[in-house]
């Protein structure tokens, strides 16, 4: 178990090797090893989706995957997301629209929204609804949190 | 400038959209890990202990002179139970904490409890309120009697002749199953020994750290001063994080042992059987009402399993309690009989959750008054009609006294926006294509912001309700307010920003809001209770009018006017008709460095203190479902969901629909999903979130809000409470309107959730069920 291996990937484009257990989360690893503490673990068996980071820009549960899976990947969370002083797009949504109160669950939404956004533009409100079901929320009863990822879809079409 | 009833954008949010946040768990990176070995048997007798050699494992026989935690109530019928802080002898309950392992990472340490070998034998286990009631039950504790921890009531008014001049008398037993607050972040704590000071700061996820911090250091037998405990960013709470627990305890006493910083983190599994539950109740009513539907009388016999041990301050009477006090309602009731009990079970202590109570009686009122309205023949407006409150301020049987609210006419305009002439004609047309609609109705009066008197009738030993605030400008012009509220994500920072702006005069960007952190705040008793906005506010508005009255005395020096000429707006003192000004941010200076001048504020010098402790204020509101219900698979799907609520006087819109929409998803939650479930030996069955279900986007529906704004002056600031009615009034809106849904088979439902196993078990018990 403990037995500790190198694993390389990029995370929010600066090339990183940490040197962890093979069970290593991805999860433990980005917060842990990378310092990277905006990735929440929220039940650490993949359903509440706090966790959530693109992986090669597709949206992962990184409680669900082992750190040394993600050899080799591209990896962004939420603290890539914005550019210097201004926030992503998505970002801003969430604070124009009241889209978090505690912000444990934020990072992962922002981050599945953005996976979804950058796959599907254009995606309607309906598959939107269905997709960010993938993600719990205890505070805000998801009304903003949809009104917010709708405003930053429109805003990134422009 | 009027900042209060803008939609500001939250100050709070930035910091948290970058993953900026730092949330304990956050914090703990580097801290040695502890892991808790906890009962999986739910009672027995510890018959060894036994660890790897070299091991740090803390056992109850570490913790000498560690004293246990024994919440009281100063009242004879209270009975009083000490946790040890280990067990100690016995376990009582799955998740108890027997021991605590310490390793150098979180993995270690499971690794390590992992190989802790607890040897208990068994005992038979009291898990429902049957068995605990059963004569010559086994008692969970020897100190309580038949089980119970406390056994109280109330007789008020005639209601044995209310009974007799009934033309209907309504009966049913409600039940409630108990459920997890949930909050998204699990518990923690985080305590770091300081060897330069000997102090350990004590880093939690929660709601009250001044009380965390007397509980703690009564526990271990130290001064308070010893201790510092902070409340960094906290990931929702609900009432769950309010209690002192064994955890804080032990952090605390291994991080002075070893002189070293150590970390518990809590996992979702230890969260969901281990922590807090709440809402196991079972209520039998008896109404009588009159025959053209006026109430008569209520009779009650309340049942709450409020599990193996207390919590600290709150206790476990708190849920028996306020069920009692509160069953009422909005409704003018004249005779009244209750008996409630707490009775102690072989299950998770109860903690406060969202509510209280009130979203179980809420709905089960609700419940009896739309069971009343279909006996007699009545439209279920019209039944609430006759019996809403509508004279302020209203004395009620239990010794309320409810203020100035709107329930009547939050009642009519919510059946309005939901056009119900349509919607019944809709539903009609649906039932002959085999859909099967319903319309549901909630109304609710909602206690709010209350102060010591309230906490005192209950005899809290720890009585909560005043809070404090200090306010210091400093040379720059630029405001810190200290409060002793602690919020855990509700916005509270910006909204009370929003109110101290208007009352000093300057722009709430220049005003900074501190929370939870004892060094730095005024003993405070934390964020619960829906009474932050409105106690901690009621302090920050009488502060703020204190600040103004010193910046205007120096103004008027300075300008030299009288200081009742000054008024002090968006940062600038201006003498009143004139265009003589000066900027605040001048005038701190000269506050601040040439004081000599400045006699009248030699005292205080651009600080003030002020305390609120308010008699409490009740906010309102009526909750209408829009129900579909599936017959063959028992679904429910939720097409629409109004709120009309009278929170008096929003300060920040914006906050208080976020806090509705919260509370009304969890009370969607209470009625239709989420169920903590035991099995006959006391183990928990839902240990996961894909066990325990608590909704998501695809299950909450889009909410309809729309505001009514009642003046009281039983609040300063004219602000009632908002945190909890959305759970309140949503559960008994979407019962009543699955029973509307459900008519033509005769289906009456008095129990939460109302999952699709038990609406199809219903149905098949109608024994109509149509081809």
């Amino acid at each position: 178990m403990t037995d500790k291996v190198d694993v390389a990937f990029t995370v929010n484009g600066e090339a990183r090797t940490v040197n962890v257990e093979p069970r290593r989360t991805l999860g433990d690893a980005l917060r842990e090893d990378c310092g990277l503490t905006g990735t929440h673990l929220g039940c650490e068996h993949g359903i509440c989706g706090a966790c959530t980071v693109l992986l090669d820009d597709v949206p992962v549960r990184s409680c669900l995957m082992f750190a040394v899976q993600a050899e080799g990947t591209r990896i962004r969370t939420v603290e890539g997301l914005a550019d210097g002083d201004r926030l992503h797009p998505l970002q801003q949504a969430f604070w124009d629209h009241h889209g978090l109160q505690c912000g444990f669950c934020t990072p992962g939404f922002l981050m599945l929204a953005v996976g979804i956004l950058e796959r599907e533009p254009e995606i309607g409100e309906t598959e939107l609804r269905e997709a960010l079901s993938s993600n719990l929320c205890r505070c805000t009863g998801y009304q903003n949190i949809l009104k917010s990822v709708l405003a930053a879809a429109a805003a990134m079409r422009r | 400038m009027n900042w209060v009833g803008r939609r500001l954008p939250r100050y709070e949010d930035p910091v948290l959209l970058r993953g900026d946040g730092r949330y304990v768990a956050d914090l703990a990176r580097g801290a040695l890990a502890m892991r808790f070995v906890r009962s999986p048997v739910a009672c027995g007798t510890i018959r060894a202990i036994e660890a790897p050699s070299g091991a740090r494992v803390i056992t109850a026989d570490d913790l000498t002179g560690v004293k246990p935690l024994r919440p009281r109530l100063l009242r004879p019928d209270f009975v009083p139970i000490a946790q040890p802080v280990l067990a100690t002898g016995r376990v009582t309950h799955v998740g108890e904490p027997i021991a605590a392992v310490i390793a150098e990472t979180a993995a270690a340490a499971e690794d390590l409890a992992e190989q802790v070998a607890v040897e208990i034998e068994p005992g038979t286990p009291i898990v429902t309120l049957d068995q605990a009631l059963a004569p010559g039950a086994p008692l969970v504790h020897d100190d309580a009697k038949r089980n119970t921890i406390i056994d109280t009531g109330l007789d008020a008014g005639e209601v044995d002749a209310g009974f007799a001049a009934a033309a209907e008398i309504v009966a049913f037993t409600f039940v409630s199953r108990r459920q997890s607050a949930m909050p998204l972040e699990a518990r923690g704590a985080l305590a770091a020994f300081d060897p330069s000071t000997g102090r350990v700061t004590l880093s939690i996820s929660g709601q009250a750290p001044h009380l965390v911090r007397t509980a703690v250091a009564d526990a271990l037998g130290i001064a308070e001063a010893e201790l510092r405990v902070i409340a960094p960013d906290v990931g929702g709470g609900f009432g769950q994080k309010v209690p002192t627990i064994p955890e804080h305890i032990v952090t605390v006493w291994a991080a002075r042992q070893l002189r070293c910083t150590v970390a518990w983190i809590e996992d979702r599994l230890e969260n969901l059987t281990a922590s807090f539950h709440a809402r196991d109740q079972r209520l039998d009513l008896r109404g009588a009402f009159a025959a053209d539907g006026r109430f008569l009388a209520l009779d009650a016999d309340i049942l709450c399993n409020v599990g193996a041990y207390g919590n600290t301050p709150v206790t476990a009477a708190l849920e028996p309690l306020m069920a009692m006090t509160e069953l009422p309602g909005p409704y003018d009731l004249r005779a009244y009989r209750v008996r409630t009990r707490g009775i102690t079970t072989n299950t998770c202590p109860m903690a406060p959750y969202r509510g209280v109570s009130r979203p179980v009686i809420t709905t089960a009122m609700e419940r009896l008054m739309d069971t009343a309205a279909a006996r007699l023949g009545l439209d279920p407006a019209e039944l609430r009609r006759r019996n809403l409150i509508s004279a302020f301020p209203y004395h009620s049987l239990t010794g309320m006294v409810q203020d100035e609210g709107s329930y009547r006419q939050a009642m009519e305009e919510a059946l309005e926006m939901a056009d119900l002439p349509t919607f019944r004609r809709r539903q009609q047309a649906a039932r002959t294509e085999g859909h099967y609609l319903g319309l549901g109705f909630s109304v609710f009066a909602e206690r709010t912001g209350y102060g010591t008197p309230t906490f005192a009738a209950r005899k809290m030993e720890v009585t909560p309700g005043y809070e404090r605030v200090e306010l210091a400008m400093d040379s720059s012009g630029f405001v810190e307010a200290r409060i002793g509220a602690s919020p855990h994500g509700q916005g509270l920072k910006t909204t009370l920003a929003q109110l101290l702006a208007d009352e000093i005069g300057i722009e709430p960007r220049h005003i900074r809001v501190v929370s939870g952190d004892t060094d730095r705040t005024p003993y405070g008793f934390g964020s619960f209770a829906s009474r932050a906005a409105v106690v901690a506010g009621g302090a920050c508005k009488l502060a703020g009018m204190k600040l103004r009255e010193r910046l205007a005395a120096v103004a008027a020096q300075t300008l030299e006017a009288a200081a009742s000429d000054i008024e002090i707006n968006d940062g600038r003192a201006v003498v009143r008709g004139t265009d003589i000004a000066v900027g605040v941010p001048e005038l701190a200076r000269a506050a601040y460095h040439q004081s000599h001048r400045f006699p009248a504020i030699v005292e205080t010098g651009l600080s003030a203190v002020a305390t609120y402790d308010p008699g409490g204020t009740f906010s309102n509101a009526c909750h209408v479902a829009i129900v579909n219900v599936d017959i063959a698979t028992g679904g429910v799907n939720i097409e629409r969901f109004i709120i009309v609520e009278d929170a008096g006087i929003l300060i920040n819109p914006t906050i208080v629909e976020g806090q509705i929409h919260g509370g009304v998803a969890q009370g969607i939650a209470n009625a239709l999903y989420e169920e903590v479930i035991y099995d006959e030996g006391g183990n928990i069955l839902t240990g996961s979130l894909a066990d325990y279900l608590v909704p998501t986007m695809a299950e909450i529906p889009d909410l309809e809000i729309h505001h009514l704004e009642t003046i009281t002056d039983a609040s300063i600031t004219g602000v009632k409470g908002v945190g909890e009615g959305g759970a309140i009034g949503a559960p008994g809106a979407v019962l009543n309107a699955i029973v509307d849904a459900l008519r033509p088979f005769g289906v009456e439902i008095f129990e939460m959730p109302v999952t699709p196993q038990r609406i199809l078990q219903k149905l098949q018990e109608s024994g109509s069920l149509p081809r």
